[in-house]
């Protein structure tokens, strides 16, 4: 059996770290808070803004109109946006969102070329030999749509330029606080898709859109315009929805760490107590014999 | 008959309903928008949203932005828009003070970029003070004496 004095260092350390994950889990209270406030404050401008775009897929003939919304005849290779976070400690939340994407696009039909946003996701994207053409961390801890702009510029520029035939973004979506889960959505090209979670529409559901649309003022300057800055504006929603995701996973991996310090602390202090009445039981026992020799030599 | 009328804005929703019709300054004019109206994508100019309801008025200022048209659904995505009841007399009348000032500041001195910046918050605060003005008091009716001049 351990002696006392070991067992307190070991109590004492596992009391240290109960403090650092304590003080940790308060920290991710109070970021996944103010993260979800303003994930939820653009999150309908940012389904609106999905939801034109799905309008515009749907509408016949759409193929001409722009090359943002023309499907191409064959596929070579693809970009994928994903969505990590800069740190860890975060419980499961990389290696979810990183098993997801790598499952998906790592042995995709078509070579994938990742942009990464987040360290964690740059370091095993590279360690697992994938392809990163860019990388943007240390962003920001709450990032303005200027600052991530550029991430949904990028992609649209390369897919433009013939970089690119598809553009997917894979981030976490945040349903609730003990619930996050990896998500993908196909950026570009726009194209049909089922229109799930619209507005019941008898038009715009399940179908496609009846009639074009009607462009005032040019419809050439309106796509130029939109679909790039909604393309950037998706980005940024699934940054928003990531770093609220990011929070709330570390709130809960570090209340259960402190949860299991506590807990062995618990066992520590017991361990420590019959040690301790072993060590003293153990004395009485050497007294009372030293005693009984004595009272027998006389 | 109705029609589902959306206003986001980019930090919240600003107001959704069924409504009888709405108003919205399109790109090319005025557009009165009723239910199976044909699909229009079209941009926005500073101006004003009226939706009507049964007997209700609602009235936005917008500074301009997008709007989807379905045959039933009509989504206003909006870089700024504010419901008339709630806009502060106050703050807008500061607001248009301080814009005013560094407009004739940066003109004397030949600021480009801030001239057309101020320019435009200009005309966003005189438009916000204007249809509060005209349509908070009494709802709908012109006071006597004041005719607003077309806000733009």
């Amino acid at each position: 059996m351990a002696n006392a004095r070991e067992v307190k260092k070991r109590i004492r350390s596992v009391k240290n770290i109960a403090q650092v994950t304590r003080a940790l889990q308060a920290v991710s209270a109070s970021r996944v808070r103010k993260a979800m406030e303003r994930m939820f404050h653009t999150r309908p401008y940012a389904n609106k803004a999905w939801n034109v775009l799905t309008h515009i897929a749907n509408q016949p003939g759409r193929e001409n109109l722009h090359p943002l919304l023309t499907t191409r005849d064959e596929v070579k290779s693809i970009i994928v946006v994903l969505v990590t976070s800069d740190r860890g400690l975060a419980g499961p939340y990389n290696t979810n969102i990183m098993r997801f994407a790598l499952e998906t696009f790592g042995k995709y039909e078509v070579p994938a070329r990742f942009i990464s946003v987040g360290r964690k996701g740059t370091e095993l994207l590279l360690r697992s030999g994938q392809n990163v053409m860019a990388d943007f961390s240390g962003l920001p801890a709450e990032p303005t749509f200027a600052d991530v702009s550029a991430i949904g510029r990028l992609a649209v520029e390369e897919y433009l330029a013939g970089g690119a035939d598809e553009v997917h973004l894979v981030y976490t979506d945040f349903v609730s606080m003990i619930r996050q889960d990896p998500t993908r959505k196909k950026l570009l090209p726009l194209e049909f898709r089922s229109a799930e979670g619209l507005v019941a529409s008898e038009y715009a559901a399940g179908g496609e859109s009846k009639a074009a649309y009607e462009y005032e003022p040019g419809e050439r300057e309106i796509l130029d315009e939109m679909v790039p800055r909604f393309t950037a504006l998706q980005v940024f929603q699934a940054m928003l929805e990531s770093l609220a995701s990011e929070h709330a996973a570390r709130m809960v991996a570090m209340r259960n760490a402190t949860e299991n310090a506590t807990e062995l602390a618990g066992i520590l202090q017991l361990e420590y107590n019959k040690v301790r009445q072993q060590a003293i039981t153990n004395e009485i026992l050497d007294i009372v014999g030293g005693a009984e020799a004595l009272a027998q030599s006389k | 008959m109705t029609i589902r009328c959306e206003i986001v804005s980019q930090d919240r929703m600003v107001y959704e309903d069924d409504v009888d019709i709405v108003v919205l300054p399109g790109e090319d004019g005025e557009m009165g928008v009723l239910p199976h109206h044909a699909p229009v994508l079209s941009t926005l100019r500073l101006g004003v949203i009226k939706v009507r309801k049964g007997g209700e008025e609602h009235v936005f200022t917008v500074t301009g932005g997008l709007v989807d048209i379905q045959p039933d659904v009509v989504t206003v995505l909006a870089d700024a828009a504010e419901n008339v009841d709630e806009i502060d007399i106050a703050r807008a009348e500061e607001a248009r003070q301080r814009a005013q000032d560094i407009l004739e500041q940066s003109k004397s001195e030949g600021d480009m970029d801030t001239y057309l910046a101020m320019e435009a918050a200009l005309r966003r605060s005189t438009l916000r003070l204007d249809v509060a003005n005209r349509y908070r008091a009494g709802r709908g009716r012109v006071q006597r004496g004041e005719e607003p001049g077309e806000p733009r």
